[in-house]
């Protein structure tokens, strides 16, 4: 019933307007044209100068309303971020800068130059050194724009410093994998034909490799503040793509074709909390392309800590190799560690 | 629609002109309503069937948008009607995310291909070549015919895959494999998709066999005297949008058919180390990213394809009411050309965050900074068009300003897009949304509007009702400044796009109040639109008359045609054109404010 009333106001207002289109209709007949369009003419004159100021301002209060709710004021939260951040005030600057002026001529100079009766528009149809002035001006201030940005971009995108730590994280519809590479640095190798053998193998791990008997599988991400982390990332089904807003960084995960993406975190989790005031702060890895129906839900998580929690977090973990070969786990309370330590010698030199 | 049919009169024409062979049709058959409205070869009757099947599915596309905004904007609340109308898409009226993201796929697909690429450039390029360029009609109007009832057929599979029970594609209009490859990755992946494939193929046949007409007609078909640099801005950008679609609209066609191959056929181009389901596929070596470049390949021209017609019938509209010339003819075109070249080479800018080597991304970021400059020249000179002008402000005008105003602001994010060190941080999140929608979506919708009300009474012979005209713009850029100008926050907050909810989210549910305005303006925005639609509707039939041959005094060779111009145009020879079409403002000794193209140079004139 209330649907039908809705149904039956929203009509009503479209006949009303309809109604009134038409009407004023005949009265700019009965009226005659050239008085209507004179009429109309400045009305919308009018509204054209209104508009821009009501723009103008509704642009400065947007940006009080909502700009403290971007991540801009917090502040990047890994080094190479802040390059980021100052690209976008340099742009903002340049931009806003060419927005305001661009949109004041356009709606000043539809109110002033608007039709007036006996004047005749000035026959203007080029001028060299106007278009040659609006060519380069132009052309400067984008090769400032484009200077930086590939500045920062070959910074960003470049090697990471020798001192930095790898993490893979791969995905999948609909969630995020870590692994780390334990104590070697180095990861087991990976064949997707792999998946599920032994059961439960979900990133396809090759435990023949020796480097993967002490590779550690996670689902939240450890991090050391201040030190540089560098990401592997893949995807196991469709397209994926790691974003981490507050580091200012994103990496697509493709199927098929590792990529990489490093950065160095600046504060810790609990830095972050008393940066942004919010006590239930939380480093969220969100998935930033389209990946399948869950996909506005296949969240990580990432916890960056002082480099000795993060080292005791490590040295807490147990390598996924003994999940799947528990009768090999040297810390298993039963007194086999020597035959143990023997088979794993054995796995290691073949 | 049109009521004269050529008599004997036709048959006089000039040499050269391929009418022959219709005018010797007509004078011994009477056309039949089939002949007439169906299957017409009349461009003027091709183009108005363009706007309709436009209307039709721009109506459908924003309705969509509509319906994902509820979701967006109402994400706790259900809306039991919604069950009524989509049954078990909104099983207990909340949206499903399969069909959230249905919805936001087809709404891209029919606004972007079938709304402003058919919609836009098949209705003017079809209405205004043949009689801005002084032609009785295409060069092929068997070719122009066929390119309608391609699209009609795309159009027939696209709207038949709304009701497959799988549910239309749902991977975004940009169907990036291995999602878009995969049945099992998503349901909308399965005959759904399919239909999408083959829909576009039919729309690539539609846009080839009606861009290599236009391209034809604009070379070869000018009446005497329209030298290339005699034509209008009009004829320029449609004559750029059609070599644009036809070097790349074959690319992507490419891509959809080896992606209906990986599909279908088992192979493996875009497919390589995939387990979906739990299953392990046996693809290997494929890469999922030559799609991308496939798909960028058309999908960037594709911006300008869109771009192009709104900015040319936007300057000729600003020239006439401003009762001025064009501003740097010679620069508008030069920037047309080199906006035509740049767009073949910046694809990859969508492509920033794939993996792409950072090299090949940095010439990317040069090449498509570098759009900023004929950007750039193109506002100026209409800033200039308007400066010390007479302007009149049509509903048409004030469209073609508004069409500035979002260009402008439009244009400027795409500098934050373009740089690719920033473009890390926008990439896929609301700024993008914000962006292309000003730029690409509004501004060019505005110069659509702005082409529909100036040209109206060309095709009907009748005027829409001004008062709905204004109310019309007056919402519509009001209602565009507030849904898109807020988003460009959301966006610098990071928030992705494509979520069916944020509420899980600590980085990004803190918009919640912000969605739900911008849902409600949405609506608005939409009802507004259908009295545009009323009106188009209604005056057809019931507008005021035009008794006026040149209601707009423009200078441009359409206006020289009688009232409702038959199958040939003009009923007598095709005039001759003997200077540029904007000369506004010019002494004159006849006391109008212009001189039309066909008026010959008096002796002690300067010509352009």
């Amino acid at each position: 019933m209330n649907g039908l009333i809705v149904i039956a106001i929203v009509v009503m207002i479209y006949v009303i307007i309809f109604q009134i289109a038409k009407a004023s209709e005949y009265v700019s007949v009965l009226k005659g044209e050239d008085v209507t369009r004179k009429q109309t003419n400045k009305i919308n004159g009018f509204l054209l100068v209104a508009f821009l100021i009501f723009g103008l301002i509704g642009v400065y209060v947007c940006n009080e309303w909502y700009f403290k709710k971007t991540l801009f004021p917090q502040g990047s939260a890994s080094i190479e971020g802040e390059k980021i951040d100052f690209m976008l005030y340099l742009t903002i600057g340049v931009t806003g800068f060419i927005f305001i002026i661009t949109q004041i001529l356009l709606f000043w100079f539809s109110f002033k130059y608007q039709e007036k009766e006996g004047k005749k528009a000035f026959f203007f149809p080029h001028n060299t050194k106007l278009e040659l002035l609006w060519t380069t001006v132009p052309a400067i201030f984008l090769t400032i724009l484009v200077v930086f940005g590939l500045i920062n971009w070959f910074k960003i995108t470049g090697e990471p410093p020798a001192n930095h730590i790898t993490v893979e994280i791969t995905g999948h519809q609909f969630a995020w994998e870590m692994r780390y590479p334990g104590k070697d640095g180095i990861f087991g190798k990976k064949n997707y034909r792999l998946y599920n053998k032994p059961s439960g193998n979900t990133l396809g791990v090759d435990f023949e490799d020796v480097n993967a008997l002490d590779d550690i599988h996670t689902n939240v991400m450890h991090l050391p503040v201040g030190i540089p982390v560098k990401l592997v990332i893949g995807a196991q089904d469709v397209i994926h793509d790691v974003g981490l807003v507050h580091f200012r960084m994103k990496m697509d995960a493709v199927p098929g074709i590792p990529t990489t993406l490093w950065f160095t975190p600046q504060y810790t989790t609990e830095d972050m909390k008393v940066r942004t005031g919010n006590a239930n702060f939380v480093y969220e890895i969100s998935c930033d392309q389209v990946c399948g129906a869950s996909h506005f839900s296949m969240r990580g998580t990432i916890i960056v800590e002082k480099p000795e929690d993060y080292k005791k977090w490590v040295e807490s973990q147990k390598a996924e190799y003994f999940t799947f070969y528990p009768d090999k786990d040297p810390n298993k309370p039963a007194a086999t560690s020597d035959t143990t330590k023997q088979a794993l010698a054995a796995v290691v030199k073949k | 629609m049109s009521n004269v049919i050529i008599g004997n009169e036709a048959a006089v024409i000039q040499e050269g002109v391929h009418i022959a062979h219709d005018a010797h049709h007509d004078h011994h058959h009477k056309e039949t309503f089939i002949s007439k409205y169906v299957f017409s070869l009349d461009h003027k009757t091709i183009s108005k069937q363009f706007l309709v099947t436009g209307i039709i599915w721009a109506i459908i596309g924003g309705l969509f948008s509509v319906i994902f905004r509820l979701q967006l904007g109402y994400p706790n609340t259900t809306f039991p009607w919604l069950e009524d109308l989509l049954g078990h898409w909104a099983k207990g009226g909340k949206i499903a995310p399969e069909f959230y993201y249905a919805l936001v796929t087809m709404h891209g697909t029919i606004l972007v291909f079938f709304v402003l690429t058919a919609g836009l450039s098949g209705t003017f390029s079809n209405f205004l070549i043949p009689l801005q360029i002084g032609a009785r009609d295409m060069a092929s109007p068997l070719l122009n015919c066929l390119s309608y009832w391609f699209f009609f057929m795309a159009s027939i599979v696209m709207m038949s895959s709304l009701f497959v029970q799988t549910g239309p594609a749902s991977g975004g209009w940009t169907i990036y494999p291995p999602l878009s490859a995969l049945g099992d990755a998503s349901s909308g992946s399965k005959i759904g998709m399919d239909l999408w494939l083959v829909s576009m193929a039919l729309f690539i046949v539609s846009s080839l066999l009606g861009g290599l007409n236009y391209i034809t007609t604009v070379l070869n078909m000018r009446t005497k005297g329209m030298s290339m640099t005699r034509m209008p801005l009009t004829i320029w950008a449609f004559f750029f949008t059609a070599v644009l679609g036809v070097l790349s609209f074959p690319v992507l066609l490419s891509g959809a058919i080896l992606l209906l191959f990986d599909r279908n056929l088992g192979t493996s181009f875009f497919l390589s180390d995939i387990v979906v389901a739990g299953k392990v596929l046996p693809n290997e070596g494929g890469s999922a990213i030559l799609f991308q470049h496939l798909f960028w390949f058309l999908g960037h021209p594709e911006v300008y394809i869109i771009l192009l017609p709104a900015m040319g019938m936007s300057s000729e509209i600003l020239s006439v009411n401003s009762r001025k010339p064009i501003f740097g003819y010679m620069a508008m075109v030069g920037s047309m050309f080199a906006i035509t070249i740049l767009a073949f080479l910046v694809w990859a800018h969508h492509m920033f965050v794939t993996g792409l080597n950072p090299f090949l991304g940095s010439v990317f970021v040069l090449l498509t900074l570098l759009i900023a400059v004929p950007s750039a020249i193109k506002v100026f000179n209409w800033l200039t068009t308007l400066w010390r002008g007479n302007i009149r402000f049509t509903p048409a005008m004030l469209f073609a300003i508004g069409f500035v105003s979002l260009f402008i602001s439009g244009g400027l994010t795409g500098i934050f897009l373009g740089n690719s060190a920033l473009d890390i941080h926008l990439h896929d999140t609301y700024f993008v949304i914000a962006h292309f929608h000003i730029v690409m979506g509004v501004a060019s919708f505005f110069g659509m509007f702005a082409g529909v009300y100036h040209w109206y009474p060309k095709m009907f012979g009748r005027f829409l009702n001004n008062t709905l005209s204004y109310i019309h713009f007056w919402i519509t850029i009001v209602g565009a400044y507030l849904i898109f100008w807020p988003m460009h926050y959301e966006g610098l907050a990071g928030m992705p796009r494509r979520y069916y909810d944020f509420q899980n989210w600590e980085s990004f549910k803190m918009f919640g109040g912000l969605n739900e305005f911008i849902s409600v303006v949405a609506m608005i925005v939409f009802a507004a639109q259908l009295l545009f639609v009323i009106n188009f509707f209604y005056s057809i039939w019931k507008g005021r008359k035009v008794t006026d041959l040149n209601p707009w005094n423009a200078t441009t060779l359409e206006w020289t045609t009688p009232l409702r111009p038959g199958h040939g145009n003009w009923p007598g020879e095709i005039p001759e054109v003997h200077r540029w079409p904007y000369d506004y403002a010019k002494d004159n000794k006849n006391g109008t404010d212009f001189i039309a193209q066909n008026v010959p140079v008096g002796d002690d004139e300067e010509s352009h």
